[in-house]
């Protein structure tokens, strides 16, 4: 059921543990659900030089935490907020549709990150473009969150 | 997948044809293919063999074989025993019940009668997923019609108290319905005994083949047709008769109540020993259901931290074949309605893997179990952000 990206993802999962003193924590999900993720990111002149993950659920969400985690790495903080959960699920060979919401946590995970390091610095959190509630609702899966 | 061995310890799921089966169906299919209904001589070895099938399972339930009626299974079976009595019966009253841990065949044939103006009571279950049979007394009323509650449970094994239901439900005069998918050739089971009225069961849980099953119906119970059509089935259940399938089934619940008590001990003293493994090498992992009263092969057990479609993909890729009661693998939006009956938080049942061993299942099977599963678990919680390592002086490490 899974392509052989989420399983590359899922088996050899990338930046998993921790960072000390992170500049920017994102944790989202519910336990209830079946699904957190915690993100954590080291910022240096704007740029995310390091990122790490813990994620505790399904294959596809450690997938998505790798494969999330591998595309903001290196970029600047206004670029990491503009990978979308779609840019997560299309570099694992998509997802199936009931694992959608997987990717969405990602990037909420991210985004979250990214405003905790924004607003320790004084800065204005970024608005989401969207809710992701809806994503969740379409895919029908938690509504606990 | 990277392995090269499959141990199978999902029977709970579904169990391979044995080959006696097998062979025992092979006939069946090209050389003594008749319709029964027909009339020429290889229609008559095709009736014939249905009939002896219908002995062999009214044997193994201690009926008669016209109380025997074959279906497409266990699925066919509840709804054929639920629906089939609330409609025979609506005139009476319009109440079931039911308990909250039945499979989804009887769970949603249920919701869907309450969509039709019938009203159903889902007994709760305590923390070992029993049915209190004074709680099925108390629900009892005079408008009640049907009770349901299967034999044993196909998540956590418990086996239910059926012959306390049953004379409850005898003593009511109301009709007693129980599924035994999971029981048949794990447990000995007398209807005439345990006070049973109908009793589903699936040929390909007891190492028969897939598509076959059987309702059995008192004699003397009403209850309306499923399936309109033909006069088989003594003009209860229409269509043309799964003969290779039937045979199947006859053989093959032959083969599993014979010396049901020896064999089961064997593979109740495997589970036992993988139980008592897990709980020794991996902390924070519990047993779900009845220390006791469960099915010999059934093991269910919770770990913390973790999430059961995650431990599924590392046990397949060791060539385990085990399942979940975690939402991520069902497609629905909770985890396993039996697991949050029982009072197991939403977070742990999650968590939980159930491991099913049957006649296939090896001394090896289980010390390799016990080998992968503790690593499996590990390296999860080490990428868990709900765990915590345990301090170096042993200390507690639960947030």
């Amino acid at each position: 059921m899974y392509s052989d990206k989420v399983m590359d993802n899922f088996k050899n999962p990338r930046n998993v543990g921790e960072i000390e003193n992170p500049d920017g924590i994102g944790e989202v999900g519910n336990p209830v659900c079946g699904d957190i993720m915690k993100i954590m990111i080291r910022v240096a002149d704007n740029v995310i030089t390091d990122v790490k993950f813990k994620t505790f659920g399904c294959g596809a969400a450690i997938a998505s935490s790798s494969m999330a985690t591998e595309l903001v790495k290196g970029k600047t903080l206004e670029e990491a907020w503009t990978v979308s959960n779609e840019a997560v699920a299309d570099a694992l060979e998509g997802l199936p549709p009931i694992k959608m919401h997987c990717s969405v946590l990602a990037e909420e995970g991210i985004h979250m990150a990214i405003n905790d390091y924004r607003k320790k610095h004084g800065l204005l959190p970024w608005e989401e473009k969207h809710s992701h509630c809806q994503d969740y609702e379409e895919a029908g899966v938690c509504r606990h969150s | 997948m990277s392995s090269k061995r499959t141990i199978y310890l999902d029977h709970a799921a579904t169990t391979p044809v044995k080959p006696a089966i097998m062979d025992a169906m092979q006939p069946y299919f090209s050389e003594y293919f008749g319709n029964p209904s027909s009339i020429y001589s290889i229609a008559r070895t095709s009736k014939s063999a249905i009939e002896t099938s219908r002995q062999q399972v009214a044997k193994a339930l201690g009926a008669e074989p016209g109380e025997i009626f074959f279906t497409s299974g266990g699925s066919e079976s509840d709804n054929w025993a639920i629906k089939g009595i609330a409609f025979a019966n609506r005139k009476k009253g319009n109440h079931i019940i039911t308990s909250a841990i039945e499979h989804h065949a009887v769970l949603h044939t249920c919701q869907f009668l309450e969509k039709a103006g019938f009203s159903v009571t889902y007994l709760p279950v305590d923390r070992y997923g029993l049915v209190d049979p004074s709680d099925l007394e108390r629900a009892i009323t005079e408008k009640t019609i049907l009770i349901s509650i299967m034999y044993a449970n196909n998540e956590i094994g418990t086996i239910e108290p059926v012959e306390e239901l049953g004379e409850i439900a005898k003593k009511h005069k109301i009709p007693f319905h129980t599924d035994a998918v999971q029981a048949i050739g794990n447990v000995p089971i007398s209807v005439k005994e345990q006070n049973i009225d109908l009793l589903s069961l699936s040929a390909h849980k007891f190492y028969g083949p897939k598509g076959t099953g059987a309702l059995y119906i008192r004699k003397g119970v009403k209850i309306d047709t499923l399936l309109h059509g033909g006069g088989q089935e003594n003009r209860r259940r229409a269509g043309t008769e799964n003969i290779a399938g039937i045979v199947g089934l006859g053989k093959a619940i032959e083969l599993a109540t014979k010396d049901i008590g020896s064999h089961n001990a064997t593979i109740a003293a495997m589970r036992d020993r993988l139980l008592k493994g897990i709980l020794e090498t991996i902390p924070y992992s519990r047993l779900n259901g009845h220390p006791v009263l469960r099915l010999p092969g059934n093991l269910n057990v919770s770990f913390e931290f973790i999430e059961g479609e995650s431990m599924l993909l590392w046990l397949d890729d060791e060539g385990i074949c085990a399942s979940t009661g975690s939402a991520c693998t069902s497609g629905s939006l909770e985890p396993s309605h039996v697991l949050l009956a029982t009072g197991l938080p939403a977070e742990i049942a999650h968590g939980s893997l159930r491991l099913t061993l049957g006649d296939a299942t090896t001394e090896e099977n289980v010390n390799f179990v016990l080998e992968v599963l503790p690593k499996v678990v590990q390296r999860l919680r080490e990428m868990s952000p709900l765990y915590h390592k345990p301090a170096n002086d042993g200390g507690s490490h639960v947030q």
